[in-house]
């Protein structure tokens, strides 16, 4: 068995690949964030509260419907993307015309509620939530047996980020939300409602989160505090990434996934920090992040 | 931040102006209130409170005098936490040697973070804190000498100036209260008097203070490593108060809770930063029993005072009486 | 007789065969039971330890004799800062004489000091560290239940014996895992195995995914669990999705309680072998013992930690009964002389270090098809004696055993 600076490349292998596998929560999760901040300069703590909501509502599909987890993809998305769109409405609008920092401080305060209201109702340390029956078992690659559920998440989320990239940056939807990110009054001078375009962005980066708990659920189990602590990591991800870029967001996720991984590797203590040590680097060299544009 | 028109309003800029009366009578009530407490209320839990009053205080200097949030600065109350701890119990130090350490610890941590950060403006200064401080606070769970998930526990709270026993509760109450209101005169200070006009001249406008000839960077570094040292103060008398260090106090959401306080009393108020640490302990302490209904309180007195109360309590108040408060 | 004298008399004697209430403090024993209640433990004890308080206090009898007895519970949610609070509080300002329970080790400690300072009594049912009846033993505390000298004891010898001789652990980074790791530790190397290697993890974690690659590397033949709860039963989980007992490791849960492998499952949980003070279905007093507190508890079966809570305040009771107070360290005194007798662990004694003495018992997890339905999980394998079972009470470095 070969050895690279000393570790067996067996385990550097597994763990890089196990380190891609949080990447993809990185990238999904992050790639929300961006678009929502991108397109709505609103920085949206509550992202980590609503990934976890998607979590819940895969479980409940399970245990209130029979659901499994296909259906869950689908449903997990609209519901908690609802529930977002309720939050712009009623809350988030009106802090438009204010200092960022406002917006930040509310969904601050709104991730605070829906994290005490599910911790309240179902304790802290959680359910279980069984990978679908097509997605258990593994293969083995030789160096690690890697699940068969932990591969389909990193080819699903690299596919849904490469999707939304797509969508926004290549369609003429994703245009419209540009231009309307850009100089609002104009683009709704040219007929199109701009508001309804932000509520609707706002669902669709909510409904992201969600999606990515639904992926979530049978790896880390679903319990009310799965976000919080996550919700910090991705928002370096964002900055390193550049806070609006698509592409940042999606690059970097997976890169500090497999970072964080090889931090594991040959220096395990540091594993947690090194992504924050590296968006300190980041900003100070380039302030708007990798990918990012001046504002 | 830019909706300076949501603050309450500051005295004319004119000149430093001589200390306003009702300020004095508010003063006043305070400190009465303070010292006849421990004889109506649990002095642990007043000790807990002027303590978070102390660390809101130093957070609403940079947040609200200088227009700067730092999502960050629980790193310094809980580091001065666990240096003032290791201090105390590990090298036998006299608690007054042992606060000015942990003191010191923060305040050269502060200065550190300030210089990277204070380039740095608005979403992108939260943001940079918000990291320094997750970096803190792993190397926290490293780090041995805080014994991680443990903590430092059993800090002796010694012999204060070789003379006050601080066993004693009602005697290391008022050493607390007196820390308190060292820690509050500072802010007090530095706020009415010319560094803090050049200050608000920043805040409002900073690209006309650089042309007046202020080098801004300067002065928000100063009043970071300020505000910085100000909550490490605050940390290093908490860890003697409970003898303890630990994660709790490193945490982010410890600086998502001081943001609540100072919001919560009024941003850029002088006593708003109190009131505010003394309903948030109040509160938590009293809903203890109820567990997680702490947590959802408080996310709800953000979106709250976000959405409509964004002068907070004191500033309301100093509002309705047409007084700066 | 002088008439006046008769009636002083008569009086004073009144006075005096008053029961009890003349030296116990406010006239009430307060029992505090302080526990998770809603993390990574709250199963194992919990809600649950505070119904079996209140089933020792009826037990006792308390009313019948007259005896003021009240209990009342808090969550420390594993919270060094939040559980010494609530201590201290009691302790100061809600008069409580006895807080028991507690699980986490790191926060046992800390009220162990608190109790001191104060003078006041704590029993610990539910944390783990040996250190408590060691280096941290104090007159105001005793050790009930079970401890890591005597879980090491147990299932590590046991594993060891059985040519699992090449170790990996996996250690909850507080002062329960490391403290259950060393004393694995020197268990294993007493017997003649190695330790490969050992990483620490966050705790509570739920992803232990490349913590279980660094053990798989390892190749070594024991995957050891020196954690517990949620933590034990999710890299159990995550273990069979990775492969490990597929290609040839074997798990080796050093702390685990009913309530783990009620959530595990036999399908998931068979095989592995365990070390515990308490069992519902060892004799016909447990038995019993074990319905009663089911019926009042959703239906399940007491965990070990559990039945200790029970023990431990029904003597804690008898001590205060035949001490006529409940000052702290008396009545603990008072507990290491009196020998204890209750349906859960059946007759012990508690030794001048604090620690409480009875058989332990090592269970392997039943094979689906061998269970006859919901908590018949376990089969005996062997049973340690009292004397064998825990530390001999001078290795200790407890400075309150004269050597």
């Amino acid at each position: 068995m070969t050895s690279i600076f000393g570790v067996p490349t067996q385990a550097l292998f597994g763990q890089l690949l196990v380190g891609l596998i949080n990447g993809s929560f990185y990238a999904m999760l992050s790639l929300g964030l961006s678009v929502i901040f991108g397109l709505l300069n609103i920085i949206n703590f509550a992202h980590g509260a609503l990934y976890m909501m998607g979590a819940f509502v895969a479980y409940f599909c399970l245990q209130w419907a029979g659901l499994g987890y296909w259906w869950a993809l689908l449903i997990a998305p609209i519901v908690v993307g609802a529930v977002g769109i309720v939050l712009e409405r009623t809350m988030l609008k009106r802090l438009y015309h204010l200092d960022h920092l406002y917006g930040l401080l509310l969904t601050f305060g709104v991730a605070l509620v829906i994290q005490g209201a599910f911790r309240n109702q179902f304790g802290s340390s959680g359910f279980p939530y069984a990978s679908p029956a097509q997605l258990t078992g593994g293969y083995n690659l030789g160096f690690m047996f890697l699940p068969t559920y932990r591969a389909w998440v990193v080819v699903f989320s690299l596919g849904t980020c490469l999707v939304t990239w797509y969508v926004i940056e290549r369609t003429k939807l994703g245009s419209y939300l540009r231009a309307a990110t850009e100089n609002p009054a104009l683009v709704q001078a040219f007929g199109i409602n701009v508001p309804r375009m932000i509520t609707l962005t706002y669902g669709f980066g909510v409904g992201l989160a969600a999606l990515a708990g639904v992926l979530a659920a049978p790896i880390y189990q679903v319990n009310p505090l799965m976000g919080a602590d996550l919700i910090i990591v991705v928002f370096a991800v964002v900055v390193i990434g550049g806070m609006g870029s698509i592409m940042g967001s999606i690059v970097t996720g997976f890169t500090l996934g497999v970072v964080e991984g090889l931090t594991k590797v040959f220096y395990p203590e540091a594993s947690n920090t090194v992504i924050f040590v590296i968006m300190a680097i980041v900003l100070l060299v380039k302030p708007t992040g990798l990918f990012g544009r001046e504002k | 931040m830019a909706a300076t028109k949501e603050y309450a309003a500051a005295p004319p800029a004119a000149a430093v102006p001589a200390i306003p009366r009702h300020q004095v009578m508010a003063f006043a009530v305070m400190i009465a209130f303070f010292a006849a407490a421990p004889f109506f209320v649990y002095p642990l839990f007043m000790m807990k409170a002027l303590c978070f009053a102390l660390f809101a205080c130093a957070f609403n200097l940079l947040l609200g005098y200088v227009g700067l949030l730092s999502f960050g600065h629980a790193a310094f109350l809980g580091s001065a936490g666990y240096v003032s701890a290791h201090a105390a119990k590990v090298w036998g130090a006299p608690p007054e040697a042992a606060i000015l350490v942990g003191t010191a610890a923060a305040a050269g941590l502060g200065a550190v973070v300030g210089y990277l950060s204070i380039r740095s403006k608005g979403i992108y200064f939260a943001n940079i804190t918000l990291a320094f401080a997750q970096m803190i606070y792993f190397f926290c769970v490293q780090t041995p000498f805080t014994h991680g998930e443990d903590g430092i526990q059993a800090v002796p709270r010694g012999m204060m100036f070789g003379l006050l026993d601080l066993r004693g509760t009602l005697t290391i109450y008022y050493v607390v209260l007196a820390v308190f209101l060292v820690g509050f005169l500072l802010v007090y200070r530095a706020i009415h008097s010319p560094f803090g006009q050049v200050l608000k001249a920043i805040r409002e406008n900073e690209p006309r203070a650089v042309s007046l000839g202020y080098t801004a960077d300067h002065y928000k570094l100063i009043a970071f490593v300020i505000s910085a040292t100000l909550a490490g103060l605050a940390g290093g008398t908490k860890s003697l108060v409970f003898q303890l260090a630990s994660l709790t106090d490193v945490h982010w959401t410890m600086s998502g809770e001081v943001v609540l306080m100072t919001l919560l009393g009024g941003m850029g108020t002088v006593f708003g930063p109190v009131v505010g640490a003394l309903i948030m302990v109040t509160l938590e302490h009293y809903l203890a029993q109820l567990g997680s209904w702490v947590t959802i309180i408080q996310g709800a007195i953000f979106v709250v005072c976000v959405l409509t109360f964004r002068r907070g309590v004191v500033g309301e108040l100093a509002r309705l009486l047409k007084k700066p408060l | 007789m002088n008439r006046t004298l008769l009636i002083t008399l008569a009086a004073a004697l009144a006075l005096a065969a008053n029961p009890a209430q003349a030296q116990i403090s406010d006239g009430v024993i307060k029992i505090g039971v302080l526990n998770d209640q809603a993390g990574p433990y709250a199963d194992l004890a919990g809600p649950g330890s505070v119904v079996a308080a209140r089933m020792a206090v009826e037990d006792f009898g308390a009313a019948k004799k007259g005896m003021k007895v009240e209990i009342i519970s808090a969550d420390h949610q594993n919270k060094a800062d939040v559980g010494s609070s609530i201590a201290r509080q009691w302790y100061d300002a809600e008069k409580v004489d006895l807080i028991v329970d507690v699980p986490n080790s790191a926060i046992a400690l800390a009220i162990n000091q608190i109790a001191r300072e104060k003078g006041k009594a704590f029993i610990v049912a539910t944390a783990a560290t040996s250190d408590l009846t060691g280096k941290a033993c104090s007159p105001n505390t005793i050790h009930w239940t079970y401890d890591t000298w005597s879980l090491a004891n147990g299932t590590g010898q046991a594993i060891v014996k059985t040519g699992g001789d090449t170790w990996f652990f996996l250690t909850a980074d507080y002062a329960f895992g490391h403290a259950l790791e060393r004393d694995v530790e020197a268990v294993v190397v007493k017997n003649g195995g190695k330790v490969l290697g050992k990483v620490r993890h966050p705790f509570p974690t739920a992803d232990f995914s490349s913590f279980l690659l660094q053990a798989q590397a390892s190749k070594a033949k024991i995957i050891g669990l020196a954690n517990a709860g949620t933590d034990t039963t999710n890299a159990i989980k995550q273990g069979a999705e990775f492969g490990i007992v597929r290609s040839g490791q074997q798990f080796a849960g050093l702390l685990v309680f009913l309530t783990d492998i009620h959530a595990l499952g036999l399908q998931a949980a068979q095989g592995l072998v365990l070390t515990e003070s308490f069992y519902w279905d060892l004799n016909d007093q447990t038995r019993a013992w074990s319905t009663r507190f089911a019926e009042r508890h959703r239906g399940s079966k007491p965990t070990m930690v559990q039945a200790g809570v029970y023990s431990a305040v029904l003597h804690y009771l008898k001590a205060v009964e035949a001490l006529k107070s409940d000052d702290g360290p008396k009545v603990i005194a008072k507990m290491k002389e009196m020998p204890t007798d209750d349906p859960a662990f059946g007759k012990g004694v508690v030794r001048a270090d604090g620690r409480k003495i009875h058989p332990m018992y090592l269970f392997e997890v039943k094979k689906p098809s061998e269970s006859k339905g919901a908590w018949d999980y376990y089969k005996l394998r062997a049973t340690i004696p009292a004397n064998e079972a825990f530390r001999p009470v001078d290795q200790g470095d407890c400075p309150l055993v004269k050597k």
